[in-house]
């Protein structure tokens, strides 16, 4: 169902905005907003949390508002022939989901500058181009903290991708609320070097579990690390959404993202004129991360322990990243009772002890 | 290995057993879908489709299980999908002349589209994977796992292995097939059809391709998934070439490729942090360079291993 772009629909697209100044001929239509979606929708995972923030945006507006999107768009020389494609097409917002869409969206909301853009996870911002992104790490601390109650080896396997800020804060956070829980606890690292490749996602969870880790989390996009949980009989979390239908013995719980409130708000936002460039970055509080519904095998003292780290995080008297902290090193990275600054997050390339990497 | 007090010999051997097995899961899908593509070869015809074939085969097993509950009914309709495919490129290369190194392509990049199409509707379902062949009662001691604890897949795979080995040295239909390939006008003079002993041979190959795709959908990952082989029908292409056209040489060839990729993750898992995750990462392909470079270097001694008419089409142009 992804829009193929052909010759044809992209010179429609430009008869279609060179008629822009005759906007008041418009003024009827539905409001249009567009999506670039860098993989295929599925049914979980990130792209199709993406997509149930549409499907909110549907329900919530009905005949209002027109979406659409162009999915499996890869990062790259294509993402702004999309990105353009939806803005020809007459669509006033556009949200662009993947962080290599960043200098894309950049470059093609300098030529429609009547177009409002919202781009995920990136840091380049204009007066059209707005970022958002989700405070992943605030639900990794609560699966820790299950995990350093459920595991009986005191160690965790942590199936990740690429060594970036994001993948580290997350092992660090999730990490940092097990050694709470168990201040033996272990947590080991395999980097695949890709975010999707199933069958190598899969064996790098059986090579964790052979290593003695009975809790498996993961920062990669497929099922498969939750399915090799579940036939070696160990304890794992999904990622992105709820992926309890892979896995029903060994999903514990999961991250998930939520971005409907957030697109609900823009869209109304843009609607109205009010719309304005900005950087958000919602966790738990604005519901934009939410953990999926416990698995019964999760103890009672470990549905408390993780709900109040939610609770903690929601109130704002809990943060995942408060000091001391020393990293593998030994190196002190946070004094006693100092919080972690965004700044600090968003740049994070040093594990804590205790991580294996 | 970090081996807490306590942790003695039994644990290592159950280490090293699960290794095993997950050496050998990662290898056969690879044996298979390049054990089709040398009998493809060896009768002349370069198909560059195996990836897609793989696909085709992978969603198509994954299909049809789902929707019967059957893993036999998946594995014969993920075969009979890779001949479909097969069919194509074979109708496209054999019977219009068509460049056999484009059209193979063109599979791959066809079979990537039409398994995401068919597979739209199968996203996000489960089946019961394909489990041991024998009862766990065989496979209790760690082992014994080694020997009856795979599933009937990678029996077939090292059955197919021997097969393909004596057909094609002992018997004279596979004497026929070596002199199609290497000698495509000879063979037609002396009054074999060459193109209908190429169109099976690639219908062979399609269907050890679709056979070793739904290896992923139904016994490592059972699940679809777009690109659900990740590239894994390019490397069985490339361990053709690394096993000089020998079936023995594609047994060590992918068991050693699927060694070294297990190796990479045991090595990490067990923390050897003092190699950088990104040489690990690096091992597989490092492997390949190097048994690339012995066999150029040996080739120089021994000779040339390729049928002389690989990719030659028939009748010459």
């Amino acid at each position: 169902m992804s829009t193929i772009i052909t010759r044809r629909t992209l010179l429609a697209g430009a008869a279609a905005s060179s008629a822009l100044p005759l906007v008041g001929a418009r003024a009827q239509a539905p409001f249009g907003v567009g999506f670039v979606y860098v993989g295929p929708i599925g049914d979980h995972g990130y792209t199709w949390t993406h997509d149930q923030g549409r499907l909110a945006l549907e329900k919530e507006y009905g005949a209002k508002i027109k979406t659409s999107f162009i999915e499996n768009v890869a990062e790259g020389p294509d993402a702004a022939r999309a990105i353009r494609q939806l803005a020809q097409a007459g669509n006033q917002l556009i949200f662009t989901t993947s962080f290599g869409f960043m200098n894309p969206t950049i470059q093609v909301a300098k030529q429609f500058p009547k177009i409002f853009f919202e781009h995920a996870t990136g840091y380049q911002r204009a007066e059209n181009v707005a970022t958002y992104n989700a405070r992943f790490y605030e639900g990794r601390a609560a699966i820790g903290t299950i995990a350093g109650h459920m595991s009986k080896t005191g160690q965790a396997g942590y199936v990740a991708s690429f060594p970036i800020p994001e993948v580290v804060m997350g092992i660090n956070a999730f990490h940092l609320a097990a050694k709470k829980v168990n201040p033996n606890f272990k947590t080991k690292v395999i980097w695949c070097s890709t975010w999707y490749d199933p069958a190598k996602e899969a064996d790098a969870a059986k090579a964790l579990i052979d290593q003695g880790a009975d809790m498996i989390t993961q920062h990669t996009d497929s099922a498969a690390p939750l399915q090799a949980a579940e036939q070696r009989g160990v304890f794992a979390f999904g990622q992105a959404s709820d992926m309890k239908a892979f896995a029903p013995k060994a999903h514990l719980s999961a991250i998930v993202d939520d971005w409907s409130g957030y697109y609900i708000k823009r869209v109304k936002e843009a609607m109205g004129g009010t719309w304005k460039t900005g950087d958000v970055w919602h966790g738990l509080k604005e519901g934009m991360v939410k953990l999926a519904p416990y698995n019964d095998a999760i103890t009672p003292a470990a549905r408390a322990a993780a709900d109040d780290v939610q609770k903690g995080i929601i109130a704002g008297t809990l943060h995942p990243f408060t000091g001391e902290l020393k990293d593998q090193k030994g190196t002190l990275r946070l004094k006693a009772g100092e919080t972690a600054s965004d700044e600090m997050l968003s740049k994070m390339d040093w594990y804590v002890d205790g991580v294996q990497a | 290995m970090e081996n807490a007090p306590g942790e003695g010999r039994a644990m290592t051997a159950a280490i090293l057993v699960s290794i095993f097995m997950t050496l050998a899961a990662a290898a056969t899908p690879i044996l298979l879908a390049s054990l089709g593509e040398l009998v493809t070869e060896k009768a002349g015809v370069l198909n560059l489709g195996v990836e897609g074939m793989m696909l085709c085969g992978a969603v198509a097993g994954f299909a049809v299980a789902y929707s019967t509950g059957s893993i036999a009914l998946g594995l014969i309709a993920a075969t009979l999908a890779g001949v479909a495919a097969a069919m194509i490129f074979a109708l496209l290369t054999l019977g219009l002349g068509s460049n056999q190194v484009a059209t193979g392509l063109a599979l791959t990049i066809f079979g990537i589209g039409a398994s995401s199409l068919i597979g739209a509707g199968f996203v996000g379902r489960t089946i019961t994977r394909l489990g041991p062949l024998f009862p766990a009662d065989y496979a209790a001691h760690p082992w014994l796992r080694l020997v009856f604890g795979h599933d009937a897949i990678v029996y077939l795979s090292l059955a197919l292995v021997l097969a393909v080995g004596l057909f094609l040295r002992r018997t004279k239909a596979g004497l026929i097939l070596r002199a199609v390939g290497e000698n495509a006008d000879s063979a037609h003079a002396i009054g074999y059809r060459v193109l209908a002993i190429r169109t099976a041979a690639t219908a062979f190959g399609g269907a050890l391709a679709g056979l070793g795709g739904a290896y992923f959908s139904l016994a490592l990952t059972p699940m679809w998934a777009d690109r659900l082989t990740a590239g894994r029908g390019w490397i069985a292409l490339a361990l053709v070439v690394f096993a000089a056209w020998k079936p023995g040489r594609l047994l060590i060839g992918a068991y050693l490729f699927g060694a070294v990729a297990t190796f990479e993750l045991q090595a990490k898992a067990a923390g050897w942090s003092f190699i950088a995750p990104e040489v690990l990462a690096m091992t597989p392909y490092l492997a390949t360079i190097v048994v690339l470079t012995m066999m150029s270097l040996g080739r120089r001694i021994g000779g040339r291993d390729a049928p002389a008419c690989l990719g030659k089409p028939f009748p010459a142009s």
